[in-house]
């Protein structure tokens, strides 16, 4: 691309930022905000141009760069993006804007706390774009770090530890990855390129390089390769989450700020579905495949337990929460799914294209309607003085309609209905697990069914129902916060009646995908 | 390929354009929103004609007068199997559908704007119904299962802001998050039979002019050859996940139970959506899938299997919400039943006569059900917002259009001989029924129905418009004040005497009491007009002595059931509205288990709605400490593991293992090149210096 280094320079650029932010220091607030808005939005800009150069007809990786990094080891710095990954990035330049946005009038070390937002967005930039292990690796554990401190510093009560919590978790799940891949980096003879990496599992080196490497451990390489499988699937299953390895997701959700949480929600959570689909799938399909069974019976106990315990939770931040571990299962499940051969489907390539078009969709759809759902909230928390029980309120329609009727496109869109974006994703999902996994999906759709339960609760505790005498004088939404929510849910509309726009660009990388599968 | 079959989906887009427009549109906008939401629904029905008029210029009919375009929507695969197409289509069954239910949505919303003159939310009620209208004909013009599911979900949608309108009332919003839960318990089913549909057949469109369709001959003889697990058809087994789908939405057992509760909302909605419309979606679409239905194996002449289902759910509905009509109290209430018995009547149509039988009760149901709801709501708006028929009576004389139009309705509905539409079609379902070959219950079910109807009909209007008012006098009980919340006028002269509604009230009624009588005409034994359009094989055999025989027998049933209501409670009519009923002192058993619905939403409530809130903590509880107790658990083993790991390896592996130490220099080698190489220092200066900084500006530079 003009020899321009595109990638590197949007993975840069909010890392730079982010020191000057911090730089300017708490005295100039505003500036030091302006100028984070303004790296944001250059961001979206420049991830916008991407989408825009994108060649959507080849499922390649474009804009590609490469230089070599560490000799001694052969390792590269190789970056490029293909429909996936920039899916993700518009997502999270998309969503980086609107935390900002929703934490504009945040004052409590307010250069800090945009300085580790925009260090979060390059760390998500790099994870999303970085094709070597290595450098992919740092990226995945710099993005923890602000990440971190943003739910540490600016959290809730128990925000101590929630952070810690979210800490070890994700750590003990990376070390897992790390651990396997460094087992195949060495037995593979330093190959940590991940095209390179699938090249070789498709070939069937992996496993047997393995076995030749690891004799003295007296297992058969098949063993190996899973226990390696299984060790880098732990550090995905932790970030996505697949239960049970969920527990830290609620608590860091509710402790951390609602703008931040739009982060977490927003984009980290899609750091392990685009593990999956990156790296996963094309370099353990094999794996995947001997694990279906389980992997698929976690995802339904995923997408069943969450939406449950998501209508037993009385505060919206968590009920939130586990509505996201909830979305995110059908992504997981999808996934696993299409790792089969042996289906009755009379196309079975149709199917999985179905169903992991369905998963990228469902993350950018999530990631939109998520981010805004928590807006909400942080607005009503803002209103109420903090307070956000499903009880704590009742007919707030009546003085807030505007604010009730916004709020309600988004939770519709969360519920998946037609017309809004959450539908499509959905609807292919299970268009194409149906006919891999056709248990799974019927067991699944209780998950739907829940889900509509307990939004309507949320709709009908908070907005429905007589006035509580407390909030007659709640305000509505102020013109400049319409005009601002109006984009999101606005977009919601378009992907709703438009899916084409997204699926036009990442299609052909699916289809790719699908084909490199061993099925 | 005329310029209307291209263009029907402006039919739903006007009224959905016109809901957007006046969604945009502040509160005090009264007259755009209700202007915009007539207009559009008025140049629907201006289309649909054109549309129907297209229909039948075409010669021939049923299958030879469809028309279709299709287009394609996106593409989530590769080549032409993983093009998303939707369509839209011109058959007789859609034009039948988009005349009606424009017609009576037109008539609707006029009489919307004097029902709900006084109510402070009047534009948002024209930007629901208006995107209800557009829902309702997506549903009726999609040529695609999947444009039917999308549209039929928004008509979901609108239902539950039209049921919840009055959202400040907790009865509303309770009923509202009921009818939305309930019916999506049949549409999850329904999402399931549509995946397993398109995956078998490789498409959702229904037909495709190169026979490609998954409801032709093609996709259906594959389908009816492969069975699942259990053994049954896999077309059976998808056809059953659909009508799962129409169960929930027609209200059908068992998930019968939302739209009774769906009275809470106001009238015009209860008429529109919850009688004519909406809720006969259920059989549209069934008989928009009916060759899925009733396909069967070459050579085999038994009933299909779907079907039977079919006709044995709707006979039980038919019966069942008959019975319980008999001992409501609630006029919006009685009609709610009598709409899922009559729904009822619909699917056992569909099941023993087919398209064209349940399609003519359908539309004649949904003009006199229509105007029987509006005539209630004048009453209960003349009635100063009462709803209970023993505060009423002798309103005969104060409301006269609404007491002769609501009469000629009630004739309809019970099914009085040769003048009203309700007698043909309620007759050609009992002629079907008579005559299927697998039982015979199903057509006295019908029968028993059709006297129950007559009787409870006998018994509202006697008790809403015979003898004299009981109301008025102790008018300020709880349900009246609850009600006219959010409509301030009525208060002024709420202890008078009822009055006549406004015109623009009584001339939908009167339109559509003429509709009740004159619809019945196009669809007799000698001129079967409306069964040979929709094209099935009618044997159009004029009045032969079987037909005869049984229209005099149901005749001497409706009689009996009008002489029985009459006789309860016409001879004297009841003079205070504390008085027991008569069926109440007769058998205060039967009655007690009708008033109470057969406690069929108390079961639900001890067996489902318990289930699922224990699950809930069940899960919760999982969570909290189960799930979290392990990784504490997990956290602990690992440190205790690490403290072994470190005594062995102080005096174990120094001792010795051969490979293993080779693996460890291995290992070192590799990190000691690491050393030499620059990841250490890039870790060390971005993760490090990063740690430290945030360190140093919060707890050291913030300080100041």
């Amino acid at each position: 691309m003009n020899g321009l280094p595109l990638i590197t320079l949007l993975t840069l650029l909010p890392i730079v930022a982010g020191l000057l932010v911090i730089g300017i220091g708490s005295e100039n607030r505003k500036v030091g905000r302006n100028l984070a808005f303004g790296t944001g939005l250059l961001t979206f800009v420049i991830t916008l141009w991407l989408w825009k150069s994108f060649d959507a007809s080849s499922g390649a990786l474009q804009f590609e760069e490469k230089h070599l990094w560490i000799p001694t080891l052969g390792i590269e710095y190789r970056v490029a993006a293909d429909g996936l990954s920039l899916l993700m990035l518009v997502l999270t330049a998309m969503v980086t804007l609107l935390s900002m946005l929703a934490s504009w009038r945040m004052d409590d070390r307010s250069h800090l706390y945009y300085g580790l937002v925009l260090f979060l967005q390059g760390g998500l930039f790099g994870t999303f774009t970085a094709l070597n292990f290595f450098h992919w690796f740092l990226f995945w554990e710099l993005s923890l770090i602000p990440a971190f401190f943003l739910v540490r510093l600016w959290g809730g009560p128990q925000r101590a530890a929630a952070s810690t919590q979210f800490f070890v978790y994700t750590m003990v799940g990376s070390i897992g990855m790390l651990l396997a891949f460094l087992a195949i980096f060495l037995a593979t003879g330093h190959v940590s390129d991940f095209t390179a990496l699938a090249e070789l599992a498709r070939k069937g080196e992996i496993a047997s390089a393995i076995s030749s490497d690891l004799t003295w451990t007296g297992l058969s390489g098949k063993a190996l390769v899973g226990i390696i499988f299984l060790g880098a699937l732990l550090g995905f299953a932790v970030k996505v989450p697949l239960m049970p390895f969920h527990t830290w997701l609620p608590a860091t959700y509710t402790e951390a700020p609602s703008a931040t949480t739009m982060l977490l929600t927003g984009v980290m959570s899609k750091m392990g579905v685009y593990g999956f689909l990156r790296i996963l799938l094309p370099i353990f399909p094999a794996e995947i495949q001997q694990y279906r069974t389980p992997l698929l019976v976690l995802a339904v106990i995923t997408i069943v337990f969450s939406a449950c315990a998501a209508f037993a939770q009385r505060d919206l931040k968590r009920i939130l929460a586990y509505s996201s571990i909830n979305h995110l299962g059908y992504c997981l499940l999808a996934m696993f799914a299409v790792a089969t051969g042996s289906t009755t489907s009379p196309a079975p390539d149709v199917e999985r294209a179905a169903a992991l078009n369905g998963v990228l969709l469902q993350m950018f759809n999530h990631g939109l309607t998520a981010a805004t759902l928590f807006w909400f909230v942080s607005l009503i928390e803002q209103r109420s003085g903090g307070l956000r029980g499903l009880n704590d309120f009742g007919g707030l329609r009546k003085v807030a309609p505007v604010f009730c009727g916004l709020m309600g496109i988004a939770l519709f869109s969360s519920l998946g209905l037609p017309g809004l974006n959450g539908f499509i994703g959905e609807f292919l999902i299970f268009k194409g697990v149906f006919p891999l996994a056709m248990c799974s999906a019927s067991v699944s759709v209780i998950g739907l069914l829940v889900t509509a339960i307990f939004i309507l609760t949320i709709l009908q505790r908070v907005f429905n129902g007589p006035l509580n005498e407390k909030w007659t004088g709640f305000p509505d939404l102020t013109t400049s916060e319409r005009v601002l929510l109006a984009i999101p849910i606005a977009l919601m509309f378009v992907l709703g009646v438009y899916p084409q726009l997204v699926l036009g660009t990442i299609n052909a990388t699916v289809v790719q995908l699908v084909k490199q599968l061993p099925f | 390929m005329s310029w209307i079959v291209k263009n029907l989906w402006l039919i739903p887009a006007l009224p959905v354009l016109a809901a957007g427009l006046s969604a945009l549109a502040p509160q005090r906008c009264r007259k755009f929103s209700a202007g915009l939401a007539i207009g559009s629904m008025i140049g629907a029905f201006l289309l649909s004609l054109c549309a129907f008029a297209n229909v039948l210029g075409h010669h021939g009919h049923g299958e030879e007068a469809r028309q279709v375009f299709n287009v394609t929507w996106f593409q989530f695969a590769e080549g032409s199997a993983g093009a998303l197409q939707l369509g839209w289509i011109v058959d007789p069954l859609t034009t039948v559908m988009l005349v009606m239910v424009t017609f009576v949505g037109t008539l609707i919303f006029i009489y919307s704007v004097g029902y709900m003159a006084h109510d402070q939310n009047f534009t948002r009620f024209f930007t629901f119904l208006a995107l209800f209208a557009g829902g309702m004909l997506g549903v009726v013009i999609a040529n695609s299962l999947l444009l039917l599911f999308i549209s039929w979900e928004i008509v979901g949608l609108t239902s539950y802001l039209l049921i919840g309108f009055w959202y400040h009332k907790p009865t509303a919003a309770a009923a509202a998050k009921k009818a939305f839960i309930t019916t999506r318990i049949g549409d999850v089913a329904f999402l399931l039979g549509m995946v397993w549909l398109y995956s078998q057949t490789g498409t959702l469109l229904f037909y495709t002019e190169e026979g490609t369709g998954c409801m032709q001959q093609a996709a259906l003889t594959k389908l009816v050859a492969q069975t699942t697990g259990v053994g049954m058809a896999v077309s059976t087994a998808i056809g059953l996940l659909i009508f799962f789908g129409a169960v929930g939405k027609s209200g059908q057992v068992p998930l019968h139970v939302w739209l009774p509760d769906a009275m809470e909302g106001p009238t015009p909605v209860s008429a529109l959506i919850h009688a004519a419309t909406m809720v006969a979606a259920g059989v549209f679409l069934v008989a928009r899938v009916y060759p899925l239905m009733s396909v069967v194996p070459e050579g085999s002449t038994a009933t299909p299997v779907a079907l039977q289902v079919v006709t044995w759910i709707g006979a039980i509905t038919a019966i069942f919400a008959a019975s319980i009509a008999v001992a409501q109290n609630d006029i919006k209430r009685i009609l709610a039943y009598s709409t899922v018995s009559q729904l009822g009547y619909m699917m056992m149509g569909l099941g023993v006569g087919g398209v064209a039988v349940a399609m003519f009760h359908l539309i004649t149901h949904a003009f006199f059900k229509a105007l029987l709801f509006m005539g209630a709501g004048s009453v209960i708006h003349g009635c100063h917002e009462e709803q209970d028929i023993r505060r009423m009576g002798g309103v005969k004389k104060y409301m006269p259009i609404t007491f002769i139009t609501y009469a000629i309705g009630m004739l309809a509905l019970a099914g009085f001989p040769v003048l009203f539409s309700g007698f043909w079609s309620k007759d050609e379902i009992l002629h079907a029924a008579h005559g299927w070959p697998v039982s015979h219950v199903p057509f006295y079910l019908g029968i028993a129905g059709a006297l129950l109807t007559a009787f409870y009909m006998t018994r509202q209007v006697v008790l809403v418009f015979f003898g004299s008012y009981r109301g008025g006098h102790d008018h300020n009980h709880s349900r009246s004040v609850s009600k006219s919340h959010g409509k301030k006028a009525e208060s002024s002269h709420s202890a008078s005497e009822p009055h006549e509604s406004p015109l623009v009230m009584t001339a939908p009624l009167m339109i559509l009491a003429a509709f009740a009588i004159l619809l019945g005409f196009i669809g007799t034994p000698t001129w079967p007009w409306f069964q040979t359009f929709l094209g099935t094989h009618h044997e159009g055999g004029g009045f032969t002595k079987d037909v005869v025989s049984l229209m005099i027998i149901s005749s001497a049933i409706v009689f009996a059931g009008l002489g029985l209501g009459w006789w309860f409670y016409g001879r004297k009519p009841i003079a205070k509205a504390d008085q027991p009923d008569v069926l109440e002192t007769l058998r205060p058993d039967i009655y007690k288990v009708l008033e109470n619905k057969y406690w069929i939403d108390e079961l639900y409530e001890k067996s489902v709605i318990a289930f699922n809130a224990w699950f809930a903590k069940v899960c919760d509880f999982l969570d909290t400490w189960i799930w979290s107790g392990l990784v504490h658990l997990v956290s602990y083993v690992v440190i205790g593991f690490s403290w072994v790991n470190r005594v062995i390896d102080e005096y174990v592996v120094n001792l010795g293992f051969d490979q293993g130490c080779k693996r460890i220099s291995l290992g070192g080698g590799f990190f000691s090149r690491l050393q030499d190489g620059r990841i250490q220092g890039y870790l060390r200066a971005i993760g490090i210096a990063l740690v430290l900084l945030v360190i140093w500006l919060i707890w050291g530079g913030s300080g100041s």
